[in-house]
């Protein structure tokens, strides 16, 4: 049992622990917590197959950016949590429909040909290998095609999203910034010229001593 | 218990953590006792910019100020606020104050001097910077106060937004030097001052630069405390040594943000007389770690110096900036960079 092996088991038990978390929590803030710690885990886990580029990117996008924006909507949700649980026993008979039928699929796919015999260990690369480098290549070369399809179906969602959100202009006092920004000293400052007015301390002097 | 670590060294191995652990420390006190005097300086220099100035009572000219302060932090009581989520509340500067040091683990200060000597080490350094948000939304929402999470809103908000340009920018900085390692990056720009990438990368320094202002969420981006409008918003409830550690964590920040502009846009160690003769055998003696310091706090000073200079910002102004201005000029500036760089004009010939 090799150092590696350890590491590995050490990361593949705190990916299921915090997945089985992420689904049996009951606050959703724990839970979406969870889900973070489950995506350093897989990192890590990735780290372990020298795939340091993939590993850090998924740290990069998901824990950096989309659990942040995920874990801004459930913090401000109100949940009622007992209203949550009442249907479960109606529901109980679909939900265990669905995943039989899950688990049946995933062990057609697993059964026979995905085990460690068909699938050799890839031998391990130089320390100088940068998996960057290759990944960059492969992308905008074999696979040109599929990355900008995959690019422009991203695009289109985005284009999507903003117009399911976006509800037309409500009687909302918003800030001119173009007005803002064109305020300059001429029509903002009035400077006044006045002569110095002196006050007359010779006879006031003694009276606040 | 021998045969079940079998094909690793026992001795071997202990001896690595020992040195591991042992640069660590060698990176981690200075990297402290920094903090501690960038406080006492923060606090000096916009002292004197204001006609103040500053601590000067303890120890002479004040120079045990930030000993004084720490004391004071660590004698204080931590309060759990009624209603608080206890451990993520004990969890959140933690959170914060981790991948803060963390990222130093891949900052070259020298040629050959670094701890972890990756070939990601630039996406490592946006992945832990990222990673600390995390430490403000939960400190926010632990807390149960209202003011604590608006701050914690405000800042993940901002720090979103601002890591879009900062990635971009950091996009120029690996086209330039074709490499994410970093000890790499400043090779790529040895051969005088106009060969450090700050001359082809003007933009994306500006904008970065700025945007790592926003991230370490430093006057005028300070939108996540804002004392006038939301107390002192996501560390508000917090006391004594958990205070203590945010306090840290944001200094650390900031002087890992002004090690990297030093390092990917400023030549890193560098010497700025590389190939002007007599000056450059005049200061050949100085080290590079010397000449990365110096620029380091170049930076360092300019973030001093905006605190005093400019008023808070607006939260619509902050988030104008970095989405319709910042991302902006990033998109435009790396077409133009890649067709500079694939037509091999100067300075990439």
């Amino acid at each position: 049992m090799s150092f590696q092996v350890i590491v590995f088991y050490g990361f593949a038990t705190w990916l299921i622990f915090s997945a089985l978390m992420v689904i049996s929590s009951k606050n959703s803030v724990k839970a979406a917590l969870f889900l973070v710690l489950s995506f350093v885990g897989a990192a890590g886990i990735w780290m372990l197959l020298e795939a340091e580029f993939l590993a850090i990117s998924l740290v990069v996008v998901y824990v950096g950016a989309v659990m942040v924006l995920l874990l801004f909507v459930v913090m401000m949700l109100d949940v009622d949590y007992a209203a949550l649980k009442q249907g479960f026993v109606k529901k109980l008979p679909l939900a265990l429909l669905i995943s039989i039928g899950f688990f049946l699929m995933l062990y057609r796919f697993i059964d026979g040909s995905f085990d460690s015999e068909a699938y050799a260990a890839p031998a391990a690369k130089a320390a100088d290998y940068s998996n960057i480098k290759e990944i960059g290549r492969v992308l905008y070369t074999e696979y040109v095609l599929a990355f900008e399809i995959a690019a422009v179906i991203l695009f289109v969602a985005i284009i999507a999203a903003i117009a399911l959100t976006f509800r037309g202009r409500r009687n909302r006092k918003t800030q001119n910034i173009n007005k803002q920004l064109q305020a300059n000293k001429e029509n903002r400052l009035k400077i006044v010229k006045m002569d110095p007015v002196v006050k007359d301390t010779s006879s006031s002097e003694s009276e606040e001593k | 218990m021998n045969e079940f670590i079998m094909g690793i060294d026992l001795m071997a191995w202990l001896e690595t953590v020992f040195w591991i652990l042992l640069k660590i420390v060698a990176i981690l006190l200075p990297l402290v006792l920094a903090v501690a005097y960038t406080t006492y300086a923060e606090r000096k220099i916009i002292g004197y910019m204001q006609l103040r100035l500053g601590p000067n009572r303890v120890g002479p000219k004040g120079w045990f100020q930030p000993f004084a302060d720490v004391i004071k932090l660590v004698m204080k009581e931590i309060i759990i606020p009624r209603g608080a989520n206890k451990a993520l509340f004990i969890l959140a500067p933690v959170l914060f104050i981790g991948p803060a040091f963390a990222a130093w683990a891949v900052i070259p200060f020298d040629a050959e001097v670094v701890l972890a000597d990756i070939n990601a080490g630039l996406l490592f350094v946006l992945a832990m910077t990222s990673i600390g948000v995390y430490g403000v939304i939960i400190a926010g929402w632990a807390s149960n106060s209202k003011y604590a999470f608006l701050g914690a809103m405000r800042s993940a908000a901002q720090i979103v937004s601002y890591e879009l340009a900062m990635g971009f920018a950091l996009v120029g900085v690996l086209m330039c030097a074709q490499s994410m390692n970093l000890s790499e990056i400043v090779n790529a720009q040895s051969g005088g001052i106009f060969s450090w990438f700050w001359l082809p990368l003007f933009p994306l320094l500006i904008v970065y630069w700025i945007s790592g202002v926003a991230e370490t969420n430093r006057a005028p981006f300070d939108m996540a405390e804002g004392e006038s409008e939301i107390v002192a918003g996501f560390h508000v409830e917090y006391a004594g040594t958990a205070f203590a550690l945010f306090f840290l964590a944001e200094y650390a920040n900031m002087i890992l943000i002004s090690f990297l502009t030093a390092l990917m846009f400023m030549g890193g160690w560098l010497s700025p007389f590389e190939g002007l003769g007599i000056l450059e055998e005049w200061t050949a003696w100085v080290p590079g770690t010397i000449w990365l310091l110096m620029k380091a706090f170049i930076s360092l000073f300019g973030l001093l110096w905006i605190r005093a200079t400019f008023p808070r910002f607006r939260y619509d102004q902050v988030m104008r900036l970095g989405w319709k201005i910042f991302i902006p000029v990033t998109l435009v500036w790396l077409p133009i960079l890649a067709v500079w760089i694939k037509f091999e004009a100067w300075p990439f010939n």
